[in-house]
């Protein structure tokens, strides 16, 4: 198989040869005609499609987190703001090697094995963050040394970020409530909602009081910006912004200085207090203790923490004064007294003796008094200010539990006040249907005995008796309690105004009202339960104190110092004043704190000569927080 | 005495190549004042480039023939002991043996080659001219295939292929058998799992990745995706000179050497993409015609082969922008920056120069 052309001929090999250069000339044309092709086919037919992966890679829209309102007091001091801080995130997308990443960057600044799991965590949540943190408040020293080292970092930025903070720590904690990472379930509700578009990138939600009550106007409206970035994902330029949309401030009926002087005078007892402007219904104070410190949730509590405040017996979280339910005990009593007098079933002259005891029936259960001989004779005055038990057994069995359950019902015990914090529950003030549906039982009239003095089957909130004291204190008027008086709107500074209206109003005679009003102003007074806390009043102080059993005791003497701590009996006391002229009305329960004229009557007198003088607690250093020092 | 002194200046300068080869670079110099980021750093050092290039090309363009065929044989085998020097003791760069130091300067001696081969290759065919045979063949295999596996080695699959392509060309054009060429072309499918196993990983990939880039977006399909995206957003009439957003924002890369098309074509679009494939195929039309009237077979298959390779650089370099090739390191000539690339082909394009000027002197 040789091919031996012989070529000698000049011109036939010129031919042969110009032939094949023709052929490749060919196939050059055919090569790049391929190529037109090709061209045409990506540039023209296909140019929408590319032209969008273009734009897609370039462009990247970016949510812009709105800052989120303030929450001022009624004076205007800051119970929560926001402050800017910066962070180190990481475009995970561009990363290969995460943890040697992670790892270098540690060279550069402090990475905890905390900011490590966190990272970590927000990672297997996966939600559509464009970066994920992995340290917070730099501070500047680690700015100036990241920076000088970026470019060895592609996907690696540092991005101002503004962080809420709660400046005075416990001060309010379970009003305010805090803000934290948003959760799965909280995704999947935003989504039912329709409003987790307004969520995108952004990391927090409110979670409890104010904080996730007034989500919805704190929050305000995510901006978006279309920002133009390199291939490692820095941002060269905005293209297009739509700003975000502040959220609107709340401003509250809560006075922060009666709330501090409150909690330290609360001092580390257990329970609660809650004070209402009775004119308004406004919320001026409202203390659950044992407190925590809300930053601690901000950026996701870390376990130790978490472990402390769930687990600790005090339950420092539980909202007492929304969540503990007590029975009323003796400050039931000038509410059934007003029960007496509004259905007529008693008369202010009307007198019984009192033995120290009351029998049922006939020869039926013993009820006592819970002082024994009991206090003579005893008309409705001295049976608010002397707390006679006695009076109020036979007066409760004449009422019956149904017209109790339908007066007492009016003061909003046992029933949700609305207030404008999540959580609240029911508490109960019973009837007979209730028990029939409870426990399918009959009611007895000994059931009906011991609710005459606020024990038995009922259970209240503090915030409930706080309400009922209020209602009685603004002459029957009801307003829902709240402890936001105005929302500001961010853009047009337009104050909207909560719950300025009362919702109902109890019908009391005025007689009867000032009878009940001058028993309780009795009651501060020399011979009253609380004599020794109203010493010296300069206006008149309204009150009913009130202990409430932790466990029965039946026919036993109640000896304080052999009962253990937590067995002891709840303190409580209510109040307003002045009575004149209420401008405050409160309820005082102290866990364990054995009498209330001892332990609660004291606080509340604090608090509010505190309100309405300006007179200063004793103090005491180790509590005392400056309000609004802790500014950053 | 100026207007003598300039005429034998560009005695031998081929009037219409030197216009083409001109607005090509004028174009490329555009391409890569916007792909370095409207930066006149790179276009300085190109036009330093382009200075020696021309200078090389004029003094190729004023060889007399008879030179070129005297240095054919050295040229080839000097280069053959540069390669094998390369492989003993060049130097890596990027994983590749490619370059050798002397001290002041580095060479890549298979730059050298995709001129040699084709030179030797013709000089070789040219003493054979009145009766060649399938030895003759045989041996312009052989010495096609000891640069190329030198090469091949180093490893350079690029230019490899290109100086594989550069000795093809001499044996198609100096007659290569039809029948031996469907020979050959089954010989080499049979080799094609051959070849694939004495690939190494890198190259596997890029040829995997051919025909899926999506395969490995962020790996060795990135270049390939983004350019295609660079090309495709370009539309029809391009988005502008300086406004390509995939080449300004680093979505692209080697964006003033190998991928450098992928900036033209996305601020271009496709009107651009014709005018430059009219440019190049005016330069190869250029280049057979003067193949076609050389006055010798050594001339005739040096100035097809030549005309051939700069053909074979630029399809391929489009094709592989284009994501219809796989991603070879081949330069597109003339755009792209780099010095060596720009020499090897002004130095050709020289020599077509003086296989054009000078054939009167060797017809009569």
């Amino acid at each position: 198989m040789i091919r031996s052309v012989e070529l000698r001929d000049h011109q036939r090999e010129l031919y042969y040869f110009q032939l094949r250069l023709a052929i490749v000339g060919g196939a050059v044309l055919f090569a790049f005609f391929v190529l037109f092709v090709r061209f045409f086919y990506v540039q023209v037919v296909q140019y929408d499609y590319y032209h969008t992966l273009a734009e897609q890679n370039r462009i990247f829209v970016v949510p812009v987190v709105p800052n989120r309102g303030l929450i001022l007091d009624r004076n205007g001091v800051v119970l929560a703001h926001n402050f800017a801080a910066y962070t180190l995130e990481i475009m995970t997308t561009q990363v290969d090697d995460l943890p040697a990443l992670i790892n270098q960057l540690s060279t550069l600044v402090e990475i905890t094995p905390k900011d490590r799991k966190r990272f970590q965590k927000l990672l297997e949540e996966g939600h559509d963050f464009a970066s994920i943190p992995i340290r917070t408040r730099l501070n500047d020293e680690e700015v100036a040394r990241f920076a000088v080292n970026r470019y060895r970092f592609p996907g690696v930025d540092i991005n101002a970020r503004l962080f809420r903070h709660y400046p005075n720590g416990e001060i309010a904690s379970h009003v305010v409530g805090y803000i934290g990472r948003i959760s799965d379930g909280d995704v999947d509700l935003l989504r039912k909602e329709g409003t987790a578009a307004n969520y995108s990138a952004s990391d927090y939600i409110g979670k409890v009081g104010l904080e996730q009550r007034y989500e919805k106007q704190l929050r305000g409206v995510t901006g978006y910006e279309h920002v133009e970035t390199d291939a490692n994902g820095r941002s060269v330029r905005t293209l297009r912004s739509i700003l975000p949309i502040s959220g609107d401030n709340l401003l509250l009926a809560l006075d922060a200085r009666l709330q501090q002087v409150a909690e330290q005078v609360f001092g580390d007892r257990r329970g609660s207090l809650v004070a209402i402007e009775p004119k308004t219904g406004g919320v001026l104070a409202l203390v659950s203790k044992p407190g925590f410190d809300p930053n601690l949730f901000v950026e996701g509590i870390d376990p130790q923490n978490w472990d402390a405040l769930n687990n600790s017996p005090d339950h420092p979280l539980n909202n007492r004064a929304l969540q503990g339910v007590y029975p009323p005990g003796s400050t039931f009593k000038p509410f059934m007294a007003l029960a007496g007098l509004e259905t007529g079933k008693r008369k202010p002259g009307f007198t019984i003796s009192d033995p120290g005891y009351f029998v049922l029936g006939g020869g039926g259960h013993v009820f006592r008094d819970w002082k024994a001989g009991g206090h003579g004779l005893v008309d409705l005055h001295k049976a608010v200010v002397q707390s006679c038990d006695i009076y109020f057994y036979g007066l409760a069995q004449e009422l019956g539990i149904d017209a109790i359950h339908q007066f007492i019902g009016q003061f909003g015990l046992g029933q949700k006040t609305g207030i404008d914090i999540e959580g609240e529950v029911a508490g109960l003030l019973p009837s007979q249907d209730w028990k029939q549906r409870r426990f399918q039982q009959k009611w007895f009239v000994g059931d009906t005995i011991s609710i005459g003095i606020g024990q038995g089957y009922i259970l209240t909130t503090p915030l409930q008796l706080a309400q009922a004291t209020a209602i009685l204190a603004n002459d029957g008027k009801v307003f829902r309690p709240h402890v936001v008086r105005h929302i500001q709107d961010s853009q047009t500074d337009a104050l909207t105004t909560i719950e300025p209206q009362p919702i109902s109003e109890v019908p009391l005679k005025a007689d009867n009202i000032r009878r009940v009003r001058d028993a309780m102003v009795d009651v501060t007074k020399p011979g009253g339960t609380a004599a020794w806390a109203g010493l010296n009043t300069k206006y008149l102080f309204a009150g009913k104190t009130g202990t409430a059993q932790v466990i029965g005791m039946k026919g036993q003497k109640y000896d304080e110092a052999r009962v253990q701590e937590r067995h002891r009996d709840h303190a409580l006391f209510i109040a307003y004043a002045p009575a004149d002229d209420p401008k405050i009305a409160l309820a005082i329960l102290v866990e364990n704190g054995g009498h209330g004229g001892s332990t609660a009557a004291p606080i509340a007198r604090q608090v509010v000569d505190f309100y309405l003088l300006g007179k200063e607690p004793p103090p005491k250093p180790a509590a005392a927080v400056e309000l609004g020092q802790e500014n950053d | 005495m100026i207007n003598r002194l300039w005429s034998s200046l560009v005695r031998h300068i081929d009037r219409q190549l030197i216009i083409l080869v001109a607005l090509l670079m004028g174009l490329g110099l555009a391409t890569l004042f916007s792909a370095s980021g409207a930066s006149f750093d790179r276009v300085l050092g190109q036009l330093a480039n382009i200075a020696v290039a021309l200078a090389v090309m004029w003094i190729a363009a004023n060889v007399p023939l008879h030179y070129l065929n005297r240095i054919a044989l050295p040229l080839y085998v000097f280069g053959v002991i540069l390669l094998i020097a390369v492989d003993t003791f060049g130097m890596i760069v990027n994983g590749a043996q490619r370059w050798l130091n002397l001290g002041f300067t580095r060479i890549q001696p298979s730059e050298l080659m995709k001129i040699a081969l084709p030179l030797m290759l013709a000089w070789y065919f040219d003493r054979y001219e009145a009766i060649l045979r399938l030895r003759n063949f045989a041996v312009g295999t052989v010495l096609v295939l000891v640069p190329v596996l030198l090469i091949a080695k180093q490893p350079d699959l690029g230019t490899a292929l290109l100086v594989a392509a550069a000795g093809f060309y001499v044996l198609f054009l100096a007659g290569l058998s039809w029948k031996l060429l469907v020979g050959l072309g089954l010989a080499g499918s049979a080799s094609l799992p051959f070849l694939w196993s004495m690939m190494h990983d890198y190259q596997r990939q890029r040829v995997l990745t051919l025909f899926d880039p999506s395969q490995d977006p962020l790996g060795a399909g990135y270049h390939t995706i983004q350019s295609t995206i660079a090309l495709g957003s370009g539309g029809f009439m391009g988005k502008g000179w300086l406004n390509g957003t995939q080449s300004h924002l680093d979505f692209l890369p080697e964006r003033t050497t190998d991928f450098i098309f992928a900036v033209y074509a996305e601020e271009f679009g496709l009107v651009g993409n014709v005018v430059l494939m009219v440019l190049f195929l005016l330069v190869i039309g250029r280049g057979l015609v003067i193949a076609a009237n050389a006055p010798t077979l050594f001339t005739r298959l040096l100035a097809g082969a030549i005309t051939l390779t700069f053909f074979t650089y630029a399809f391929v370099n489009m094709g592989m922008v284009a994501g219809i090739l796989p991603v070879v390191g081949i330069p597109l000539p003339l755009i792209s920056y780099g010095g060596t690339s720009l020499v090897t082909i002004l130095f050709g394009i020289g020599l077509l120069m003086s296989i054009h000027t000078h054939r009167r002197l060797v017809q009569t």
